[in-house]
């Protein structure tokens, strides 16, 4: 059901990705350029990253990434360029921030406070067992 | 005609769930023994008056039935038969009814194969009772599957193209029967904290019905997961998008109740947890099918599209997870402590796969509402994708890979290593050795890659040891393998599902190769050390589509004069195209081919390699069946 109700709400289209030509041909700043597309939103999609796109949009911003990989600038720089151009809701990982922080923490609390209540259970059973040791 | 009676039948039934629900009880408080007959014979009912209206429903689609107005928005006369019946499914009305379906067939089951006959019994027929008024309510009074259209229209509108497909067409029944199945865990805790019982008698008789749920959910996803592959363009096998999140999240705290059931039913303890947590399942199936439906989950703003079906949903939801919550709480101080026990024990393992799981099920229901939480607090739009997914589950996996195999291998109570000691070596040996193999031959992009795989490969072994330890008392009969007792390959064919299912997604993320070219006819295309050459366009005809069909000539390799047919489809009646991918199957990998749009004279070709990629679907299928094998343990012993 799960694919099928997105396709009827919001007729995602088949994605389909690079266009012939658009690679660097240098392999290592492509292969920072697919990781950073993999990370950044088409504006205009249900839930696509620019490298899955076809849209028109995606392919501009496909084609930003690597002009500006191609000048030098850095990751980060990247990011905070395309942020300031269409705003946080273009990052599909958001960056660390106060607002983001309960988002990035909680998996760390739900596990610690799994174990926590774990280790009381536990911590029980050892307690029983020194006070009445088995015959 | 048709149409009226099933709409008839409907009303029946609802009239019919609304005895099952209430009249039990009354019964009950009268203390006289004919409660549950009744609740059996309701549940009955009920499911023979949904299946006559769902049939009355295929009815239409079967005839092109366009004075339905579901018929009319759904189908067409061009249509395959097969996608005519799926087409019931495809959309709103129609896959409540099949909601509906099940959750009464679920119900009639019950009240056919429960061997045990008690109060208990009826008190899990009822809560199904009050299950199939709320759904069969909203069915009938937001959703009518058999609202008419006057006049009636010459033609149909069509089903969606890229939903014509048969993994599609199977895809929801299955997903839905998961879905559906949870509400017998809701229903087994409800019981359980309505009665004075308080035995761990509950947690043995929930675990078929939970488990035949989970190898249904289990599926039902993966066959989503496929279709996704191989439909949508280039070989995405998992989006994270919320719709997927949605059918994600009862499964990983469906995996948890199945592993903590089992602790509640051998060892009479965490069964508080559990009962919480069988409550908290059904709550996030039923999130997962409506609230998605209602398009919250995509879009907050859909409730406005359609706010009473939306308000419906949302008092469903939000009326049962409260009955079962406030009834929890009130019971929980009469609840048994929890017995202790020994870290280094099974139930010990159990409740460490118990943590991780209740962290993964947290962080995907995080990372799906929270972006809408920020919204709504007027806090800025953001986006949680991918990248934060794999982010968190990347280093929650390790641990939880590396503790797993030791569960089965460790006895109840209390547990030692110790005897284990050479064998865990030796596979932990094993698994170091492979990795290093895997690196030296393909590299890796970074350490959590390497050690994504060394725990990969830590789970498969271990699961190989578990089944080694298993079957060792009946050496003798190896060769008779069909006399060995299915309890042995359960959790080794679960565990070693996941792992293969983990290896798989490594692999093809890892060494996935890519090549787009603009070609014109003759030209030849390199990609993972084979070539092809493209060989041209023609046209061809489908049932209700036209295509352009590409033709790829394998020039070397194993499938060497071999060739590759990628579609793009042309549907008339629905306006719209899909891209068909074609894909050669190997050991080792797919070769998996698009054809693009032109581009001058020339055509985009896309063609991928993803190797290894099948070992996802197959561990899935591998996790399913060890649920079956552990269904059919259960079902053979005497209860």
């Amino acid at each position: 059901m799960a694919r099928l109700v997105l396709l009827f709400g919001l007729l995602l289209t088949p994605a389909q990705a690079l266009d012939p030509g658009e690679a660097l041909a240098d392999a290592a700043l492509e292969t920072r350029a697919r990781a950073l597309s993999q990370e950044l939103r088409c504006m205009v999609c249900q839930n696509q990253s620019i490298d899955d796109s076809d849209a028109p949009l995606a392919k501009d911003l496909r084609q930003f990434v690597r002009a500006r990989l191609l000048a030098g600038d850095s990751d980060s720089a990247i990011r905070a360029a395309v942020v300031e151009r269409y705003g946080e809701f273009a990052l599909f990982r958001p960056r660390v921030a106060p607002h983001t922080l309960a988002l990035w923490a909680m998996p760390l609390i739900i596990l610690l406070f799994g174990a926590g209540m774990a280790w009381r259970l536990v911590g029980k059973s050892a307690r029983q067992n020194t006070s009445t040791p088995r015959q | 005609m048709i149409a009226e009676f099933g709409h008839f039948v409907l009303v029946l039934a609802l009239s019919v769930a609304l005895v099952q629900a209430a009249v039990p009880l009354y019964l009950m408080q009268r203390n006289t023994a004919l409660a549950l007959p009744l609740a059996q014979r309701a549940a009955f009912a009920q499911f023979i008056l949904v299946l006559l209206a769902f049939l009355a429903l295929t009815y239409g689609f079967v005839r092109s039935d366009f004075s339905l107005a579901v018929v009319f928005a759904n189908s067409h006369v061009a249509k395959p038969l097969i996608y005519k019946i799926a087409g019931v499914w495809g959309n709103h009305e129609g896959s409540m009814l099949l909601w509906v379906l099940i959750v009464a067939a679920y119900g009639a089951a019950y009240g056919a194969f429960s061997k045990t006959q008690d109060g208990f019994s009826t008190r899990v027929l009822v809560v199904q009772g009050w299950l199939g008024v709320a759904f069969l309510a909203f069915l009938l009074f937001t959703s009518n599957p058999f609202a008419r259209l006057l006049p009636a229209p010459f033609s149909g509108q069509g089903l969606t193209p890229i939903l014509q497909d048969p993994a599609l067409a199977a895809h929801p029944p299955l997903l839905y029967a998961g879905y559906v199945g949870f509400s017998m865990a809701y229903a087994f805790a409800l019981a359980a904290l309505t009665g004075k019982e308080d035995g761990q008698d509950w947690a043995r008789r929930m675990r078929p019905w939970i488990l035949a749920a989970w190898v249904f959910l289990t599926l039902g996803i993966a066959l989503g997961s496929y279709w996704a592959y191989y439909e949508l363009g280039w070989g995405g096998f998992w989006f994270w998008d919320p719709v997927e999140n949605a059918s994600l999240m009862p499964w990983l705290a469906g995996t948890a109740l199945l592993h903590s059931a089992l602790v509640a039913e051998k060892r009479d303890t965490l069964k508080r947890w559990t009962l919480l947590l069988a409550i908290i399942t059904f709550a996030l199936s039923l999130s997962g099918t409506f609230l998605v439906r209602s398009g919250v989950l995509t879009s907050v703003h859909a409730f406005a599209n359609d706010p009473e079906r939306g308000l419906f949903i949302l008092a469903i939801l939000g009326l049962f997870t409260l009955a079962g919550f406030l009834l929890y709480g009130l019971r929980l101080p009469q609840l048994a402590v929890d017995r202790p026990f020994q870290p280094v024990s099974r139930e010990g393992l159990l409740l460490v796969n118990n943590i991780f799981l209740a962290t993964a099920t947290v962080t995907v229901f995080i990372g799906t509402i929270y972006p809408l939480i920020l919204d709504a607090l007027g806090m800025g739009k953001i986006s949680v994708g991918a990248p934060y997914f794999n982010a968190v589950f990347a280093p929650l996996t390790i641990p939880f890979a590396l503790l797993l195999p030791l569960g089965p291998l460790l006895n109840w109570r209390e547990a030692s290593l110790r005897p284990l000691q050479n064998k865990l070596v030796l596979a932990a040996g094993a698994a170091a050795l492979v990795t290093c193999a895997i690196m030296l031959t393909r590299g890796a992009a970074s350490l959590m890659v390497v050690a994504l795989f060394a725990a990969g490969l830590w789970l498969l072994f271990g699961a190989a040891l578990d089944m080694a330890q298993r079957l060792a008392p009946y050496r003798s009969r190896l060769h008779k393998f069909w006399t060995l007792p299915t309890s042995a390959f359960t959790a080794t064919l679960a565990h070693g599902g996941l792992a293969v299912m983990l290896l798989g997604i490594l692999a093809a993320t890892q060494w996935r190769e890519e090549a787009v070219v603009a070609a014109v006819p003759g030209q030849q295309i390199e990609i993972a050390g084979v070539a092809l050459r493209y060989d041209g366009l023609r046209e061809v005809d489908g049932p209700n589509y036209t295509a352009e069909q590409a033709r790829l000539t394998y020039l070397s390799g194993a499938h060497q004069g071999g060739h590759l047919y990628p579609e793009r489809r042309f549907y008339e009646a629905e306006r719209s195209q899909t891209t068909e991918a074609a894909i050669t199957t190997d050991l080792t990998g797919h070769l998996y081919a698009v054809v693009g749009e032109a581009s001058g004279d020339k055509r985009v070709l896309r063609i991928w390699y993803h190797p290894y990629v099948a070992f996802i679907w197959l561990g899935a299928v591998l996790m399913a069946l060890g649920g079956s094998f552990a269904l059919a343990t259960r079902l053979r012993r005497p209860a």
